[in-house]
C-alpha cells in the first residue's frame, strides 16, 4: 500500500527552517549555505515533507540528541518515504523479523548485537583487509590509466567498498556489481521510491538468506559463519537466524553507499585541490589526520531517530513517533565546534568529528571504511599524482541521507 | 599529568590510540583505556591534551597537575 506525501516534493522549498527538503537538487549540490542559515535562524528545523522530520544542524544539538536513547529511539533510522514498504510475504516475515541490528535497535538488544559485531572490525581484524584492497584498487587504476582519465566516483569509489563487504561476507566478488545496485535501489534512488524501495530490501534478504543456508552447510572463515556461532553475554544461544539475516543486510546497506560516498567526496576534493595532493604525496603521514578532516568536511550519512514519547526539545514540540534527522554533516561544520569549519585543513590538530555518529550507535564498521578511503587515496596518488576534474558542472551528487558523488570524471 | 577514560562514556572511536598509541590501549572491542595507570610519561603531554580534544564522546579526563 502507498500514501502520496503530505506537499509534492516537486514544490520548491518556501522556507528552509519549516519546509526543509533533503532531496531538494539545490540542497544535495551545495547543502552547505543552508545549514549555515538554519544554524543561525533555527538550529532545530522541521518540514512536513516526506512523511515529516525534524532536522538538528548544531553539534551539540545532535550529540545531545544521539545521547538521549530513551526519547530518540533508532528503531527506524532512514527516513521512510512517501508511504509505506510493501507488506513482507509471509515466508519473508519469518526470515527476517529482526530489522537491522544493532543500527535499528535499542537497548537491551542493542548491546549485545553490536557486542557481537565490535570484535569483528577493530583496527588489527581490519587490517588483514589492507593488502587486498590495495591490491583491488590497483586492478581498478590499471583498467582506466592508460586512457588519461576515469569517473573517480563510478569507475573507482563505487567500486571498492562493494569488494570489501564481500569478501567479508565470503560472497564471490564477482556479485559485487549486483549487490551495489540493490544497495543503491534500497537507500538512494529507494528513498523516494518505496516501490523500488521494498523491492531491493526483498533481493538483498532473499540473497542473503541463500547465503546463510550455504554457510549452515559450508561454514568457512566469513562473517555470516562467524554469526552462526557466535555466542556473547546476553546474547540468546544460538543468535537466532532472523537476526543474523538483518545484521548481515546491515553490513551490505551500511558498508558500501557510505564508504563509496566518502571515497568518492575525497576524490573530488583533490582533484580540485593541487596542493593538498602534493602535500599527501610529500608527507605521507598526513594521511591519518587527513582522512579525519575529509570525513569531517563532507560527512555523507544522515541517520533518523524516532520519537518514543511527546517531548520538548529546545522549544521543538516533538510528538510521539516524530522522526528526527541526524543532520552530522551539519553538525561538522558547526562554526562554534569547529574553527574554519568550511576549510579542509589536512593536519587540522582539533577534529572531534561525528561523521561516523556519536553515542552507542557509533558505525561499527569505521575503521574498515577508515582503511578503505587510506588505501583508496594512496594507491591513487602514487600513480595519478596529478588529475583534475574534467568538467566540474558535469558532476552529479547524490543526497538524502547518504552524499556523495556519483558522477566525477577526473583527467590526468 | 594523567589522563583517565571513562569507559562509560567511550564507543570506541579509537581516534584517541590513533593520535596517541604511547597512551592508550584497545580492548578487543576497540574500547580504549589508559595505560600506566594514566601517567603521561614527560614529552607526551601535547599528544594527551590531543587525544582528549578529539575524543567526540568527551570520554577522556585530563589532570594536568597530577
Amino acid at each position: 500500500m502507498t500514501t502520496e506525501p503530505a506537499k509534492p516534493p516537486t514544490e520548491p522549498v518556501s522556507d528552509w527552517a519549516t519546509d526543509y527538503d533533503i532531496f531538494d537538487p539545490g540542497y544535495v549540490k551545495d547543502p552547505y549555505p543552508t545549514w549555515d542559515g538554519l544554524r543561525e535562524k533555527c538550529p532545530v528545523a522541521h518540514t512536513d515533507r516526506w512523511g515529516g522530520s525534524w532536522m538538528p544542524t548544531t553539534y551539540e544539538d545532535v550529540r545531545k540528541i544521539a545521547a538521549n536513547v530513551d526519547i530518540f529511539s533508532s528503531r527506524n533510522p532512514l527516513v521512510a518515504t512517501a508511504g509505506e514498504l510493501a507488506e513482507p510475504s509471509p515466508e519473508m516475515e519469518e526470515r527476517a523479523t529482526a530489522g537491522a541490528p544493532p543500527i535499528s535497535s535499542d537497548p537491551p538488544v542493542h548491546t549485545w548485537s553490536r557486542a557481537l559485531l565490535l570484535p569483528k572490525f577493530s583496527i588489527k581484524e581490519v587490517a588483514a583487509h589492507e593488502q587486498p584492497t590495495r591490491d583491488l584498487c590497483n586492478a581498478l587504476i590499471d583498467d582506466f590509466i592508460d586512457k588519461g582519465r576515469a569517473d573517480a566516483a563510478a569507475d573507482y569509489a563505487q567500486q571498492i567498498p562493494a569488494r570489501v563487504i564481500a569478501s567479508l561476507l565470503g560472497i564471490p566478488q564477482e556479485r559485487a556489481g549486483e549487490f551495489t545496485g540493490w544497495v543503491q535501489g534500497f537507500l538512494e534512488y529507494g528513498l523516494t521510491n518505496v516501490d523500488l524501495r521494498s523491492g531491493a530490501a526483498m533481493q538483498i534478504m532473499s540473497f542473503l538468506f541463500e547465503q546463510i543456508q550455504d554457510r549452515k552447510a559450508n561454514p568457512g572463515d566469513d562473517l555470516i559463519s562467524y554469526l552462526l556461532e557466535a555466542k556473547t553475554d546476553g546474547a540468546p544461544d544460538p543468535i537466532p537466524e532472523p537476526h543474523v539475516l538483518g545484521t548481515c543486510f546491515l553490513l551490505m546497506v551500511a558498508g558500501i553507499d557510505t564508504t563509496w560516498s566518502s571515497i568518492g567526496s575525497a576524490m573530488w576534493h583533490l582533484a580540485q585541490n593541487p596542493d593538498d595532493c602534493k602535500r599527501l604525496i610529500d608527507e605521507p603521514e598526513l594521511i591519518t589526520s587527513a582522512i579525519e578532516e575529509l570525513l569531517r568536511a563532507y560527512s555523507p550519512v544522515t541517520m533518523a531517530r524516532e520519537v518514543t514519547k511527546d517531548a520538548d526539545y529546545n522549544g521543538c514540540p516533538m510528538k510521539e513517533n516524530d522522526r528526527v534527522l541526524m543532520n552530522f554533516p551539519a553538525a561538522n561544520r558547526d562554526p562554534q565546534k569547529f574553527a574554519n569549519p568550511d576549510e579542509v585543513i589536512l593536519d587540522r590538530p582539533i577534529n572531534p568529528h561525528i561523521a561516523f555518529g556519536v553515542g552507542i550507535h557509533r558505525c561499527a564498521g569505521s575503521n574498515l571504511a577508515r582503511m578503505e578511503m587510506r588505501v583508496a587515496i594512496e594507491e591513487w596518488l602514487k600513480r595519478i599524482p596529478e588529475f583534475r576534474l574534467e568538467d566540474p558542472e558535469a558532476v552529479t551528487w547524490a543526497g538524502g541521507q547518504v552524499r556523495g558523488p556519483r558522477k566525477c570524471a577526473v583527467v590526468f | 599529568m594523567r589522563i583517565k577514560v571513562d569507559s562509560e562514556k567511550c564507543e570506541g572511536h579509537n581516534r584517541c590510540f590513533v593520535v596517541a598509541a604511547e597512551l592508550f590501549e584497545l580492548d578487543d572491542s576497540g574500547y580504549a583505556k589508559e595505560v600506566n595507570d594514566g601517567k603521561v610519561p614527560a614529552g607526551l603531554e601535547e599528544k594527551a591534551r590531543l587525544a582528549v580534544t578529539n575524543c567526540p564522546e568527551l570520554a577522556i579526563v585530563i589532570d594536568e597537575d597530577a
